[in-house]
């Protein structure tokens, strides 16, 4: 299986004031092309933050961070941008959507800014990404005027729009109902079949339970990495026919 | 991300933020629009002034007799009778830098004709009277050298007296009894209106000069005159003029030193002078209040654009997130405020337009807008919108993405 993240000795510090607080230490990962990982511990354990690195929204500041083989930190900052605009689709907990702006816009962004030259449709890309989350019928609303669930699919179909090969999600059902979240992650695990590498962090171990690996922090380092036989949400019944999840193909 | 594609994300940012767009251009059109009016109210006033100060007289230079003593009481200005029509006689031949010249012989009179009778100034010219007080005639004639040598009985009414003795309109060739001395009416004088003190300078009767001294005053002073008009060649050469008419004069007075002078010889330009900078203190002081309301406007873009600050610093932290280069995201925050001062600032100026158009319309003020005033109030506004629209966008920008999404 080839490598698309590969950590080694990673360390991140953040400072307050004058007093250096540790979030990871030392931390190695590896994680294979396809995968479809959950990353789990207590509040402080430092799981956002290493996600924050991976989805190079944050940097180090000791270790390496391969993407794909490429040394992030060789990266300059427009090739930072362009790899959170092509390669890596980040999800957050509170979804920062763009207040004021209709779903369909708010997805639009991440083609707006895509500079790999092809003349692309923004305005088709983006229905159809708001089509492969189910919300469809949902394009013209405002974040205000959307539930807890249906922002969240907004912001993965933000995520999904330039067709990225990593799907990061901090915390995605945090926000969300059991019932929203089982959704989401069932729309995970169909992204997932389609061959995208998936990192969820979340503290729910029922949530973990839908990914095939999960890697357990706790005080910024990793106490277990374990693989494991996937919960298939599918299971749930399904008797909401506009269930969002059976629209993805 | 090309040009236009930048534009266009500022502009779809501008109109889904309606308000806090409305009171940052609001901002700059107060600022613009009232730096505008302001100044353009004082530069109409100074500029009305000025024409009706024009309005007395082309390169008027006016000379009087000086004051009178007699036994040790000494009399007002104007009181001594030292200028005769032989001066205006002795000017003619001699000044160069002269125009015209008329006399004037004044006297205050009951006159009687058409439907009433009516109090007022006669004032005994010569023909070039008219043209040095710019005034036109409008109906009928205006007298001639002829008529003054003849002391002949005409007379040509100000505006005022046909309105009030004539109503109807056909004052010339009627009567006019002037302290029971009747004179024809042959020509009826162009209204001028008030002159800036709010005086009515049509309300006088204009009668040949020699007339007015020997059948009104009765000559028996001998050909004293009350004041000499004087028109220069040129607005260059009032002073030139002045010190010439000096010169004449105190030769034919026999006076060796200028401070002896038994006249004074007042220039328009002094009395220009002195109107327009009563004036430009105004404009001075109408600037200086419209300064104060742009740097309040300043004030108001800069409030909005700072309290603004934390949820666009979370819209850049996004932009950022999804892949936006921190170039993108500055250009597009200039482009922003290049587009609210732009549009605020011509909708400043429309605003000032109109409202110097309905001044104008509503009261007695011509205001005038000052294309420099104008645009330095649009670059000002301009400025302090485009720099505290830029200036916390930059600091964004330069954030950790995350620390930009968390930001309080």
């Amino acid at each position: 299986m080839t490598k698309v993240i590969q950590i080694k000795d990673l360390v991140k510090h953040y400072y307050v004031g004058d007093i250096v607080v540790p979030a990871i230490q030392h931390i190695d990962i590896e994680i294979g092309q396809g995968e479809f990982v959950s990353i789990m511990g207590a509040s402080g354990s430092g799981k956002s933050t290493l996600m924050n690195i991976i989805g190079c929204l944050d940097e180090p500041t000791e270790g390496q961070y391969f993407l794909d083989g490429e040394d992030v930190a060789k990266m300059t900052k427009n090739q930072y941008a362009d790899v959170r605009n092509r390669k890596i689709g980040f999800v957050f907990q509170n979804f920062n959507l763009l207040p004021r702006t209709t779903a369909l816009e708010n997805v639009e962004l991440p083609i707006l800014y895509d500079r790999s030259g092809t003349n692309k449709n923004s305005k088709a890309l983006a229905k159809e990404a708001l089509i492969q989350v189910g919300l469809g019928d949902r394009m013209d609303h405002v974040p205000n005027q959307l539930s807890g669930g249906q922002k969240q699919r907004v912001a993965l179909a933000r995520a999904l729009v330039n067709s990225p090969s990593i799907l990061l999600a901090d915390e995605p059902t945090g926000n969300l109902d059991s019932r929203t979240s089982i959704d989401m992650m069932k729309l995970f695990q169909k992204l997932n079949s389609r061959g995208i590498t998936i990192i969820v962090v979340t503290h729910e171990h029922d949530i973990a339970s839908y990914t095939s690996r999960t890697i357990f922090l706790r005080d910024g380092r990793i106490i277990k990495d374990r693989l494991q036989q996937a919960k298939q949400a599918a299971l749930i019944p399904e008797k909401d026919m506009s269930d969002p999840a059976e629209e993805v193909v | 991300m090309k040009l236009l594609r930048i534009e266009k994300v500022a502009l779809s940012s501008i109109f889904r933020n309606r308000s806090r767009s409305l009171l940052t251009s609001l901002g700059i059109i107060i600022g613009v629009c009232s730096v505008i009016v302001m100044v353009a109210v004082g530069e109409g006033s100074q500029k009305k002034i000025e024409t009706d100060i024009s309005s007395m007289g082309t390169n008027l230079l006016m000379i009087r007799p000086g004051s009178s003593s007699y036994q040790g009481v000494r009399g007002g200005a104007g009181s001594r009778e030292s200028l005769t029509m032989d001066d205006c006689e002795t000017l003619r031949e001699q000044a160069t830098l002269v125009q015209a010249i008329s006399p004037s012989v004044s006297t205050y009179a009951q006159i009687i004709g058409g439907s009433g009778n009516w109090n007022c100034k006669v004032e005994g010219v010569s023909p070039e009277y008219l043209e040095i007080r710019n005034f036109e005639i409008e109906q009928g004639t205006m007298f001639t050298e002829k008529d003054i040598a003849s002391r002949k009985k005409v007379a040509v009414i100000g505006k005022t007296i046909e309105e009030e003795l004539f109503p109807s309109g056909n004052a010339v060739g009627q009567k006019l009894r002037i302290n029971n001395t009747p004179f024809t009416i042959i020509g009826v004088l162009a209204e001028k209106g008030n002159n800036s003190m709010g005086m009515d300078q049509d309300d006088f009767v204009l009668a040949p000069s020699m007339t007015v001294l020997y059948r009104l005053k009765g000559g028996k002073y001998g050909s004293y005159v009350n004041m000499i008009y004087v028109s220069a060649v040129s607005d260059d050469v009032i002073d030139e003029a002045e010190v010439e008419l000096t010169t004449i004069l105190l030769r034919a007075h026999k006076i060796d030193f200028e401070d002896d002078a038994d006249f004074t010889i007042r220039s328009q330009s002094e009395i220009t002078d002195f109107a327009t900078s009563t004036a430009s203190t105004l404009t001075l002081l109408l600037g200086a209040i419209a300064g104060v309301s742009l740097i309040v406007g300043g004030i108001g873009i800069m409030n909005i654009m700072l309290v603004s600050v934390t949820e666009r610093t979370r819209e850049i932290g996004i932009r950022i997130s999804v892949g936006a280069r921190t170039n993108d995201v500055l250009l597009q925050f200039l482009a922003e405020a290049i587009t609210l001062s732009l549009i605020g600032g011509i909708l400043g100026l429309l605003f000032a337009m109109i409202i110097t158009m309905i001044l104008s319309k509503l009261t007695s003020l011509t205001p005038m807008i000052n294309p420099a005033i104008a645009f330095i109030a649009f670059i000002f506004s301009g400025a302090v919108g485009i720099f505290f629209g830029y200036y916390p966008a930059k600091k964004a920008s330069e954030l950790n993405p995350i620390d930009a999404l968390h930001y309080e």
